[in-house]
């Protein structure tokens, strides 16, 4: 494999993907939560948006209308504290409105996307995580073909219980085994929800620490819950655990 | 024209066979000629075909996940209750198809007499294929979908999208352009991280001309099985689509409330109107098909008025 040549990314010790074929499983929120775990956790975190017609992460992390500014090795990306534990990009940023549509064939996706990895000056970072969009198509091939020197560490593949979930995710998984790219783990994501007035679970199961009248932590329980306040479209947040995954160095 | 350099500016674009990328493609002297940029003649070839299908209606959402699939399938499941009336259901989510499996097919593509569906999925070998293409091969597919399907006479085509603005967007857009869309039919969730995809989408709709038919609020509450009491999941902390639809003036179709049953059935691969058959859910949905029923043909009419003045 060609050595990655120094660059935005030189300083990244460690990049994790987070994919799925379906949409609405919760890529962006666990991406969300798994960076702001690994803050919590005494690292410093990049969070790479890849979803270029639905970017939901700045939204997430309370970080809408932030403007992005240029530096002398590109775009400086947005921090979200002072500390500059935890950055950010996103075309998000880049929309003049927020409801305007990123009306993109495949060719310009691809062009921006290089130049996320490329032209951002991340710094020395621990992790960076990528969120990116449902599917199997451009915007895929395009980071990874963009992330592929500087061999990221694997991917995170998340799912819901349904079937039609899962059915996307074996073809996302067969994504990652042509690309090369190593699944570090599967997540359940609303792996059950314990109704808030009978509080008995109707179905699913419960897992240990769902807090009632929110979803259920993912499938594999682990180390503590990320002290942030859950954004208020992203229930249950603050209660949700974060798995202690082997394949992940601290 | 299948394989394209992986930067391709795009036929139709002004750096068409003259970009850095050009050099080395098969297709170089044709768009530098500027014949891409001419119209497609598979739009005219769509339209003639369409000739023999009276409405058409695009399912669309920003956001992933919100039932874009599952609405689909119920509202051709809602139509085809009507023995008289022929439905085709169209899936144009190349790289995520669901709708074989929601409604329960492997291979046949006939639900029902009256229901034919046509998808991807049932050209994959395997559960486990993925469907890795880029733009330009994503759009020949649906090209061909739209060309070379036997459509027959059809009453109602409905067509499922992948989440986004992009493509596959475009492409159904364009090839359908001459043929005329009666509507698009806009799916939400009630929380913001939707809604702000779904006001790109209804951006989006302006933007190309396509008619917004209305928006779905899905999951609207949820319903437990066994207490019968709803609870917010999804809460609409910014107004939800109500105060969405108020704002960018586009009617809300109605609200769908989240029942454990539709996933199930889903599932299974059945129409979740048989299995609960007085599901708030299911009465819900009845009534969103028929205010679309009504749009279509309070807009048949007026073409027809339109014709014969």
């Amino acid at each position: 494999m060609e050595a990655a040549e120094p660059g935005n990314l030189a300083g990244v010790r460690h990049i994790i993907l987070v994919l799925s074929g379906k949409g609405g499983v919760g890529k962006s929120t666990i991406s969300t939560e798994l960076a702001l775990a690994l803050r919590h956790a005494g690292k410093k975190v990049g969070i790479l948006d890849v979803d270029l017609c639905g970017p939901s992460i700045p939204r997430m992390l309370g970080a809408q209308g932030r403007a992005v500014h240029q530096c002398d090795r590109g775009w400086a990306p947005v921090f979200l504290d002072r500390e500059q534990s935890i950055s950010l990009m996103s075309v998000g940023f880049l929309l003049e409105k927020p409801d305007e549509a990123v009306v993109w064939r495949g060719p310009k996706k691809n062009a921006l996307i290089k130049q996320f990895v490329s032209d951002v000056a991340w710094g020395e970072l621990d992790y960076l995580v990528v969120d990116t969009p449902p599917g199997t198509s451009d915007e895929h091939m395009a980071t990874i073909e963009a992330l592929r020197p500087y061999q990221p560490l694997g991917a995170l593949v998340v799912t819901t219980p349904q079937a039609v979930s899962v059915g996307d995710v074996r073809r996302e998984l067969t994504f990652c085994r042509k690309t090369g790219l190593r699944v570090m783990g599967i997540v359940e994501n609303m792996s059950g929800f314990t109704c808030p007035h009978c509080t008995v679970s109707p179905g699913g199961c419960r897992g240990g620490e769902a807090a009632p009248g929110r979803w259920g932590p993912w499938a594999v329980l682990g180390s503590p819950p990320s002290p942030r306040s859950a954004p208020a479209s992203s229930p249950g947040a603050a209660e949700r655990s974060w798995p202690s995954s082997p394949g992940c160095p601290s | 024209m299948e394989e394209v350099p992986h930067d391709c500016p795009g036929a139709d674009s002004a750096q068409a066979g003259r970009g850095a990328s050009c050099q080395g493609c098969p297709n170089q002297r044709l768009c530098a000629s500027g014949a891409g940029a001419a119209p497609d003649p598979a739009i005219e070839e769509i339209k003639e075909k369409m000739k023999t299908v009276k409405h058409k209606i695009l399912v669309l959402s920003g956001k992933g996940g919100v039932g874009k699939s599952t609405f689909s399938a119920h509202l051709a499941h809602g139509l085809a209750e009507d023995e008289n009336t022929q439905i085709a259901l169209l899936d144009i989510d190349i790289c995520g198809p669901s709708i074989p499996k929601i409604m329960g097919l492997e291979g046949e593509q006939y639900v029902e007499d009256n229901l034919g569906v046509m998808s991807v999925g049932f050209l994959l070998s395997s559960p486990d294929d993925a469907v890795i293409w880029r733009g330009p091969k994503k759009n020949g597919m649906i090209k061909q979908f739209l060309r070379d399907v036997d459509w027959g006479e059809v009453d109602y085509l409905i067509v499922d999208t992948p989440p986004g603005t992009s493509d596959e967007h475009l492409s159904v857009v364009q090839y359908l352009a001459a043929a005329h869309i009666d509507g698009a039919v806009i799916i939400t969730t009630p929380q913001e991280v939707s809604l702000q995809d779904v006001r790109k989408e209804i951006n989006f709709c302006r933007k190309v001309k396509l008619p917004i038919i209305g928006v779905v609020e899905n999951m609207s509450g949820f319903i437990c099985p066994k207490c019968k009491k709803e609870s917010q999941i999804f809460p609409p902390t910014t107004g939800g689509a109500e105060l969405m639809c108020q704002d960018l003036e586009v009617p809300l179709l109605g609200r769908v409330p989240l029942d454990p049953l539709i996933g199930k059935n889903c599932d299974k691969g059945q129409s979740f109107f048989i299995d609960a058959p007085d599901s708030p859910a299911t009465l819900a949905y009845r009534s969103i098909i028929q205010r679309i029923q009504e749009f279509c043909n309070l807009h048949q009419s007026k073409e027809e008025n339109l014709i014969s003045s």
